[in-house]
């Protein structure tokens, strides 16, 4: 992975940069801000950087529509969306000082690569949710255009859900067009203290389950001497969040009374949530298991008996967040433990001994992992593009 | 007309059935009833009959057979027997769809889902149903809101129209600028593939491992596999809802009060649009007291407690009074709230009453609405004929509506031209060729106005990926010329 970095000044010259590389079979090791050459297979290859693609294209505050070029820093994108009170639905994470990767500038590109998405998810969808359009270049080095910025558009196949997620092995993307909301008047949070996971994540189901519209819930176990909390998030126009509060309060008593967090207290918070700090001083790898929320009790379980912890549940249960020592045999466990309950665990953050010990993506398997293959060969015929990342 | 074409009445131009497939309809159909009980499998004319359309009604085609399983084995034995035979097949759900998605060819079979209508399981804990692919819409709501919950992705077709279709179609409704459309609220699905495989795309939780091949089979009008069965989201009703409706004397005021709405941080369930012909011709019918004198009209209803709705409602008044709104109507009862919206799910039958139409679907982006109803307006008086336009305000989605009589033969090629304008101004104003309906046959030919060829040819690989032989719903999505011919290579 040495060598000088090419970073192509605009689409165009990407394009060419790729189809030299697809005439010569020349792997490419896709770098946005460049922050994460540590989750998924190291990739072996000649670096592209996305950071000559930069710039705003597109933001119709009235139409809630935003679009950039891949390598556009979220924070630029951020930035703009909070001067017209807007925000990007999915509440994208900031892991650097999960990753150790602090001096990276997150951009647009890797958060779409990545189909990062934090506490929103539960109520507003992920990433490939907000995901409306995209350009990008596949491996044969062609320019192609998916979605557009309209918020319906059935014309085609949705390719720009297929780029969301897919780790730069299906196509580079150039630029993003992203669905927006109007940032809420404001937020607060309800906090219980002292749950067990089943009650924990009995209460954020019935939250959910109401009509009160949380936009979050998390629940932190007891560790480092402090209790337990479970947390839920509401936001709205100040009148909804009292009145909302009050009524899950009241619904939710038997569980006990919760705390209230104003404004401040409450983004603070979930900042931390959104960012896994809890993980950030954990010894050994770091996990994400998903699953339908009910069975995360059953996967803290099996994760304690693997010799791991879970310490943090976001999106009501359905992300468990785990720290393990850096064995294959913990990663195996993990990985059946997530299995049992029908849902599955990537590894976030492990040496590279373990990320090669171990896929750190769950592969697809049986004829789900032929027909992988098949559509990574429609994008990437050559498998030029992030080749071995995502484990294939 | 190109070689091995036919064409419908209308111009449409259909490949040529395989008349090597003809030949052997016998020996297919035997093959059929060998692996599905007697009554599964419909091969009479009469009872084919049933299928040689769907909601697209321009074309008809008996297919060559009917095949209606009732278990995911019997719809893999089908496809692996179809498959191995070279038989081209069409999925159908209901068969709504307004372009033509579930048409039949002469030498295809019709896979119909409708048998497959179970609940399979309830989850009101995490939130999700596991359902076959031939329940309707409106099943699935039905059988969770004894617990208050509904499955959101609204149709107008809801009543009839089948998960499956909507998954194929990625459909759409009134309520989807909060709740999003279907890609937005499926968590899984099992997909059985040409070659008989079973796949479980998905499942309960909210991330799959991999790619996101939901996210590409869900809007694949049919061509990637048979979806048997689907894991959706259902989420709780908000405790009220209730519309409001307002009238302006000019489109662009009613345009210019959606922006100052979501301007404002107010993000509607729904806000619909009716122009004046609209309006005329469904209070005509509804009676739901829409304001006859506007030359524009929204519908705008908002969910919460009474007091949320109420004090919604208030702001987005005085929001509307700015943008110099007529009539202000606020509902007072779930009797006025079920007049507005039968109003407005009625808008397209109502319209049929009064003439023909056809309804195009196409989207915008909604800052260029004046200039596109200015332009629209052109094209259709530059026919010589009218339009009545329904519109999903808040995401762009018009639905024009191009009236015309069906007994002047030339009226509807028409028709026909300037509903294919109209879309050609939706592509050229920034937005797309179908929002909700999808492309099927009737938009086939127009998807180079949206695309590239190297783009066309992006997409195509993807389906080969799915289906190499290019058997699945074959003469749909895609221009015919770009059909791969012959026996292909896998996608490489
Ligand atoms: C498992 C995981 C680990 C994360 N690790 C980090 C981290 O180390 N640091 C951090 O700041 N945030 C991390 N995040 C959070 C998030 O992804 C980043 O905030 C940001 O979105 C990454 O942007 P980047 O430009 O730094 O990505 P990069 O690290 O440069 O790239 C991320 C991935 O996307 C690919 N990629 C980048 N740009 C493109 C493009 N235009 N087209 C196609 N593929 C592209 C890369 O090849 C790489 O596989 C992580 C998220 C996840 C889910
Ligand atoms: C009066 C009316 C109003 C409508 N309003 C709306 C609206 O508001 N919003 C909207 O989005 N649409 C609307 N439609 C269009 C139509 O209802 C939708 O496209 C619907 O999703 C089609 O469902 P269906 O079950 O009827 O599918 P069909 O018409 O039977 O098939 C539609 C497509 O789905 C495929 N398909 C069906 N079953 C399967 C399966 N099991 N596996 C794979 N593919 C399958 C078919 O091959 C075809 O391509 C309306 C239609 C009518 C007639």
């Amino acid at each position: 992975m040495s060598g000088p970095i090419q970073a192509p000044a605009d689409e165009a010259e990407l394009a060419h940069v790729v189809a030299e590389a697809f005439a010569a079979r020349t792997p490419l090791d896709i770098r946005g801000g460049g922050s994460k050459r540590d989750v998924g297979r190291p990739v072996h290859g000649a670096a592209v950087g996305t950071g000559g693609l930069s710039g705003i294209t597109l933001y119709e505050p009235a139409e809630l529509v935003i679009g950039a070029r891949a390598g556009t820093p979220l924070a630029e994108l951020t930035a703009a969306l909070d001067a017209n009170g807007q925000m990007l639905p999915f509440e994208p994470a900031d892991w650097r000082g999960l990753l150790g990767s602090g001096e990276a500038r997150p951009t647009v590109g890797g958060t779409v690569a990545a189909n990062l998405s934090g506490p929103r998810r539960l109520m507003a969808g992920a990433c490939r949710d907000a995901l409306i359009g995209v350009r990008f270049v596949n491996g044969r080095g062609e320019t192609i255009r998916n979605g557009g910025r309209v918020m319906k558009n059935v014309t085609g196949y949705d390719l720009v859900k297929l780029m969301a997620g897919s780790w730069g092995t299906l196509g580079i993307v150039t630029e993003a067009i992203f669905k927006l909301l109007p940032r809420p008047e404001t937020s607060a949070s309800l906090v219980w203290s002292g749950l067990t996971d089943e009650d924990a994540v009995a209460l954020m189901s019935a939250a959910a389950g109401s009509p009160y519209e949380i936009s979050a819930a998390a629940h932190w176990p007891a560790g480092d001497g402090m209790p337990a909390r479970t947390v839920l998030r509401l936001e709205n126009f100040a009148p909804s969040v009292a009145y909302r509060a009050e009524r899950l309060a009241r619904e939710l008593k038997r569980h006990g009374a919760p705390d209230r967090l104003d404004e401040a207290a409450s983004s603070a918070l979930w900042r931390d949530i959104r960012d896994a700090a809890p993980l950030r001083d954990a010894a050994g790898a770091v996990w994400r298991v998903s699953v339908a929320p009910s069975r995360a009790p059953a996967v803290a379980l099996a994760l304690r008996q693997a010799g791991g912890a879970a310490r943090l549940f976001d999106w009501g249960g359905g992300l468990v967040w785990a720290a393990a020592p850096e064995t294959a045999e913990a990663a195996a466990a993990i990985r059946r433990a997530a299995a049992a309950q029908g849902g599955h665990a990537t590894l976030v953050r492990g040496s590279e001994a373990l990320r090669l010990a171990v896929p750190p993506f769950t592969p697809p398997a049986g004829p789900l992992a032929a027909l992988t293959a098949r559509i990574r060969a429609a994008f990437d015929p050559a498998g030029i593009l992030n080749p071995g990342k995502m484990g294939e | 007309m190109p070689d091995g074409q036919t064409h419908s009445t209308t111009g449409i131009p259909m490949p040529a059935p395989d008349p090597g497939i003809l030949a052997r309809r016998q020996r297919i159909v035997d093959g059929l009833s060998a692996l599905l009980p007697g009554e599964q499998v419909i091969a009479s004319e009469d009872e084919r009959r049933a299928y040689e359309t769907d909601a697209f009604t321009a074309y008809r085609q008996l297919p060559l057979a009917v095949v209606l399983p009732q278990t995911t084995e019997e719809v893999a034995a089908v496809l692996k027997f179809l498959n191995a035979e070279r038989v081209p097949v069409i999925p159908r759900g209901a068969g709504t769809s307004l372009s033509g998605g579930a048409l039949p060819q002469a030498d295809a079979v019709v896979v119909g889902l409708a048998k497959m209508n179970r609940v399979l399981a309830l989850d009101f804990k995490d939130r999700t149903a596991r359902v076959q692919a031939g329940i309707t819409n409106l099943g699935i709501s039905g059988a969770v809101a004894h617990e208050g919950f509904f499955y959101a992705p609204d149709p107008s077709s809801q009543l009839a129209c089948t998960i499956a279709g909507n998954i194929a179609m990625n459909s759409g409704g009134a309520h989807c600028l909060k709740y999003g459309v279907t890609t937005n609220n499926i968590l899984g699905v099992r997909l059985v593939t040409l070659e008989g495989d079973i796949l479980d795309i998905g499942g309960d939780a909210l991330d799959a491992p991999g790619l996101d091949l939901l996210g590409i089979v869900i809007g694949s009008e049919g061509q990637f596999g048979i979806v048997t069965e689907a894991v959706v989201r259902i989420l709780r009703a908000a405790e009220g809802a209730r519309p409001m409706l307002v009238g302006f004397a000019a489109p662009e005021d009613a345009g210019r009060c959606v922006a100052e709405i979501i301007g404002s941080g107010i993000i509607p369930v729904a806000i619909e649009y009716m122009d004046h012909l609209a309006i005329e011709i469904t209070e005509g019918f509804a009676h739901a007291g829409y304001p006859l004198d506007a030359a524009a009209m929204l519908i705008i209803e908002v969910e919460g407690s009474e007091e949320e709705i109420d004090r919604l409602l208030e702001r987005i008044s005085a929001i509307a009074r700015q943008c110099g709104a007529r009539t202000l109507k606020v509902s007072t009862s779930e009797a006025e709230s079920a007049a507005i919206w039968k109003g407005r799910k009625s808008a397209f039958g109502a319209t049929g009453r009064i003439a023909d139409y056809i309804c195009m679907d196409g989207t915008i982006p909604t800052g260029k609405l004046p200039m596109v109803l200015t332009r629209m307006g052109e094209i259709v008086r530059g026919y010589g004929l009218r339009v009545a336009n329904v519109f999903h305000a808040g995401d762009g989605n018009l639905h024009p509506l191009v009236l015309y009589n069906v007994n002047d033969a030339g009226e509807r090629e028409k028709a026909e031209a300037c509903g294919f304008d109209i879309l050609r101004l939706c592509v050229e104003a920034g937005g797309c060729l179908t929002g909700e309906h999808g492309v099927g046959i009737e938009k086939r030919d127009l998807m180079r106005e949206q695309f590239d060829e190297t783009e066309l040819a992006q997409q195509i690989r993807l389906k080969l990926a799915f289906d190499p032989h290019w058997l699945l719903n074959p003469a749909k999505v895609f221009p015919l010329d770009l059909r791969p011919a012959g026996d292909l290579p896998a996608a490489a």
